[in-house]
């Protein structure tokens, strides 16, 4: 089943990776080369930024690649079907379906660090801290896949857009991709917001990894919550991938 | 073996010559969410191994449920089902081993070539890379499809969809294939290709359950036949048993016009004719665009129709209406089903 996604991906390798860098690539140019060029962004933004467009990039490549196909799959065209008609068990249906979305937020990721060199210049990267960087890299491609689970059960076709509005937009504004968590303390209900969306942590604990003297959350706490946010939207994507399987 | 009657010793109840009946259902119930009724309302049956099994019944009927609860993609609320002898909700990984489905509407991989929808099909169920490749081909030439192998879904039409689903289904080489309305939508001559497959299929051996709202279609492919209404199973039968249980072995049809108060008069008078064994009123033909108001009666007889044709007008003649349309007929599936629920199957 996995290698069905993989071979439908192989075939459409022009689209996937227009997704996977284009997207990288304009925000970071934007973001991090025009606005500083122009002066309206401090320097060192650039290294401030990046992490969070890691970050970014991870836990929405996760949920795109997984909530789209997967609400189509089920209203439209039901070719989830064959699949579930297979002798295995649904949550391994629905398991190969994570993963895949997973694999693909984790390359999208991983492709954002030629990318920022190409557009940066440099980017802020610290050999020590691989480990790190890549436990969050994962977790946070998981928690876009659990949350792309989560919409991609819950959804009907009709509403893709608007729930894609409502979802997308908030979490792209409040899982401090742009700005350091600590640094919103003069505005305490945003940041209590922000604190509420698990992006935030995949966000700090990048920056955690990439640039350890800007001011973040601290390492445990970022994988604790992940951890546990993605319990608990794995257990409620995967009931109501049941319950949209066998009516 | 397919021109071969199955045998009418053995009753429909299962486990009596120690078989493994290959699908059965046991007081089946299936309650939609917050819907008012049942989609199936307690329904019983067995299906023999080798055996064609054919449910018939108009729209909402409840076929697609029960081949839905059969092929584990329908929770029932109460009853039990198997299919090969495997509990579909208690093992419904085991279950699927046994089925493949061939669904009402396409479902094939619209990202996949046809090919590679038979392919990865295959592999889904199990069968090595050398097999696969090598039935996709068999089964692509046999289905008329190898030209095509290579394109995508999306341009293929209804019936080669249908084509391309059957296919499919034989990839693994299942023990039941159910099929729900495998010709609806099908011009004749596709039609009648998709029925020799399955007479093949037959002769081979595997066991078929399929749903139509045709009656040709089920007693053309079907050794036994359950008609269905409301979710409720109204009889099981081979088709022949269905139709002899019939009062009447041949039928007349009339049209009488103009309808009027004298009607329920001559009805009676009608049905009182020497041989005839019983009478119903069809409903009004939707294509009649007469210009006076008709009735539409059949009388069921024992013996020859013909000779009542006489008599039938001379009857109508004293009531002050004529004879405008007369149809010999056999009984067919459709009376059975008018028979047991009053309305036609359309
Ligand atoms: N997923 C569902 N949710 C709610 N009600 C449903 C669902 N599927 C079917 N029904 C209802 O259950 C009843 C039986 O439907 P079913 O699809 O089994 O009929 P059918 O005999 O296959 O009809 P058709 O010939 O139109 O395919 C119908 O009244 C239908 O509206
Ligand atoms: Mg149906």
């Amino acid at each position: 089943m996995l290698r069905r996604d993989v071979h439908v991906t192989a075939h459409d390798l022009p689209t996937f990776l227009a997704q996977v860098i284009l997207q990288p690539l304009f925000l970071l140019f934007v973001f991090g080369k025009v606005l500083g060029s122009l002066g309206y962004t401090r320097g060192g933004y650039a290294n401030l930024l990046f992490p969070g467009l890691v970050a970014l990039t991870a836990v929405i490549t996760g949920m795109q690649s997984l909530a789209f196909p997967l609400v189509a799959e089920f209203g439209w065209t039901m070719e989830i079907e064959d699949r579930l008609l297979a002798p295995m068990s649904t949550a391994l249906v629905a398991a190969e379906k994570v993963l895949f979305a997973t694999l693909r937020a984790i390359t999208a990721s991983v492709v954002m660090i030629p990318v920022g060199i190409l557009v940066l210049g440099s980017i802020p990267w610290r050999w020590s801290a691989l480990g790190l960087f890549a436990v969050i890299v994962i977790l946070g491609s998981l928690l876009g896949a659990a949350m792309g689970l989560v919409i991609g059960t819950s959804v009907q076709p009709p509403q893709i857009n608007i729930v894609f509005t409502l979802v997308f937009t908030p979490l792209l504004f409040t899982g401090s991709s742009q700005y350091p968590w600590p640094s919103l303390s003069r505005l305490p209900w945003f940041k209590v917001v922000t604190a509420m969306n698990p992006m935030t942590y995949v966000s700090e604990g990048l920056r955690a990894a990439m640039v350890p003297r800007v001011p973040h959350i601290e390492p445990w706490i970022c994988v604790s919550v992940l951890v546990g946010s993605l319990l608990v939207l794995m257990t409620v994507g995967v009931r109501a991938f049941y319950r949209r399987a066998i009516t | 073996m397919s021109g071969v009657q199955v045998d009418t010793t053995a009753p429909p109840g299962a486990g009596v010559t120690g078989e493994e009946p290959a699908a059965a259902v046991y007081d089946l119930v299936k309650r939609y969410g917050r819907a008012p009724v049942n989609a199936v309302d307690g329904v019983t049956f067995t299906v023999r191994p080798g055996e064609v099994f054919g449910l018939l019944g108009p729209n909402g009927a409840g076929k697609t449920t029960t081949i839905g609860v059969l092929t584990t993609r329908v929770r029932p609320t109460a009853g039990r089902a198997t299919v090969g002898g495997v509990d579909v909700v208690a093992d419904p990984v085991g279950a699927r081993g046994q089925i493949a489905v061939v669904p009402q509407r396409s479902n094939l991989d619209r990202s996949l070539s046809i090919r590679d929808n038979l392919i990865f099909h295959a592999a889904y169920h199990g069968v090595s890379p050398r097999d696969r490749a090598r039935r996709a081909d068999e089964l692509l030439d046999q289905f008329g499809l190898l030209p095509r192998a290579n394109s995508k879904p999306d341009f293929f039409s209804g019936g080669e969809s249908q084509r391309v689903m059957i296919a499919r289904a034989l990839m693994h080489a299942p023990r039941v294939l159910f099929l729900d309305e495998p010709s609806t939508g099908l011009d004749p001559a596709a039609r009648l290709f998709v029925w020799d497959r399955l007479r093949d299929l037959k002769a081979a051996g595997v066991t078929q359950v399929l749903t139509t709202h045709d009656m040709y279609e089920a007693a053309a492919l079907a050794d036994r036949i359950g008609i269905m209404d409301h979710g409720k199973l109204l009889a099981l039968d081979r088709p022949a048993a269905l139709v002899q249980s019939l009062p009447g072995s041949t039928t007349l049809d009339l049209v009488l016009a103009p309808a009027g108060p004298a009607v329920s008069d001559l009805l009676v008078e009608l049905s009182q004719l020497p041989a005839v064994e019983r009478l119903e009123e069809l409903p009004a033909d939707p294509d009649d665009q007469g210009s006076e108001p008709a009735v539409r009666v059949r009388l069921y007889v024992a013996g020859e129709a013909p000779g009542l044709v006489a008599p039938a007008a001379a009857a109508a003649a004293g009531r002050g209406m004529r004879l405008v349309d007369i149809r010999l007929g056999t009984p067919t599936l459709e009376d059975v089903f008018i028979h047991l629920t009053g309305r036609t199957l359309r």
